[in-house]
């Protein structure tokens, strides 16, 4: 299932940002070995180093773990009671889990919504200045039955809220 | 080219709701296709949404969110006829802007 996307993940996990430049260069390489090697499109190749590079930007993105995308944001949550967390209970279509948080965690600056048994638990970032209500829903894809996290980050302060949700077909094949 | 991003923004009770609909294939790289090869991972990567060019939203995105992402969110201020504009950068570097204006609650 992982076949494609883990070893760019493995590569920069945790690379200081002097490293990153030659790191991708030395992917890119291995990019075009594997082009020759398996006559692939050319824009695949391109379309999987412009990937690879993304990760090298957002680290906490390629983590492959809860733990690794707390350790990435270095993030040590606390439960609260002022986010409130809105997931199905149980879900047919994994492909297809509609997600609402609503923070009244006041100076809230960034949400976070974590899967936690996807292939790559971080799913979304949202930043939210002043102006903006601190509440997003969205529609996002889970691989397995799990539990689902919202995280907000305020002042460098992160809180957190949980909810288990069960998938019946998972969000993998989609 | 993908298809325009579906924008409604309606002022009410002092804020603006806004949802936003943007048709792109979200292909996370796990899928195979019918000969069996994985399809290309290809997904937004970057949303940002501007009410009257002050950002009011920035969401990073990754495999995980759904096809055709959508977002629901408010802001506090927002007047009918100001306008919004959305923007995304996938991972293969494509884009789309689109532009629609806040409504007055019906």
């Amino acid at each position: 299932m992982k076949s494609g996307s883990s070893a760019p993940r493995a590569e920069f996990r945790r690379e200081p940002e002097t490293q990153l430049a030659s790191r991708r260069r030395a992917l890119e390489i291995l990019g075009r070995a594997l082009l020759a090697a398996t006559v692939l499109p050319a824009f695949r190749v391109r379309a999987e180093t412009a990937q690879a590079a993304v990760t090298a930007v957002k680290p906490a993105f390629g983590a492959g773990s809860l733990a690794e995308v707390l350790e990435l944001l270095d993030a040590h949550p606390v439960p609260s009671d002022d986010i409130s967390l809105v997931v199905p209970d149980f879900v047919e279509n994994g492909a297809l889990v509609p997600v609402e948080i609503t923070s009244r965690v006041p100076g809230a600056q960034q949400i976070y919504i974590i899967s936690e048994a996807n292939p790559f638990p971080l799913v979304a970032r949202f930043s939210v200045p002043d102006e903006t209500e601190a509440f997003v829903a969205t529609r996002i894809k889970v691989a397995n039955s799990c539990n689902i996290h919202a995280l907000v980050q305020s002042d460098g302060r992160f809180l957190s809220a949980v909810k288990a949700t069960t998938v019946t077909v998972g969000g993998c094949g989609a | 080219m993908p298809d325009p991003i579906r924008i409604r923004a309606q002022a009410k009770d002092g804020g603006t709701d806004i949802h936003v609909l943007m048709p792109h294939p979200m292909e996370t790289g796990f899928r195979k296709d019918e000969a069996g090869e994985f399809i290309t991972a290809h997904y937004i990567t970057d949303v940002e949404i501007l009410v009257a060019g002050r950002t009011v939203l920035k969401a990073t995105l990754s495999r995980a969110v759904s096809e055709d992402p959508l977002l629901f969110f408010r802001i506090k201020g927002g007047q009918p006829n100001e306008p919004v504009r959305v923007s995304w950068v996938d991972s293969w570097g494509e884009r789309r802007v689109d532009e629609s204006v806040i409504t007055a609650a019906t």
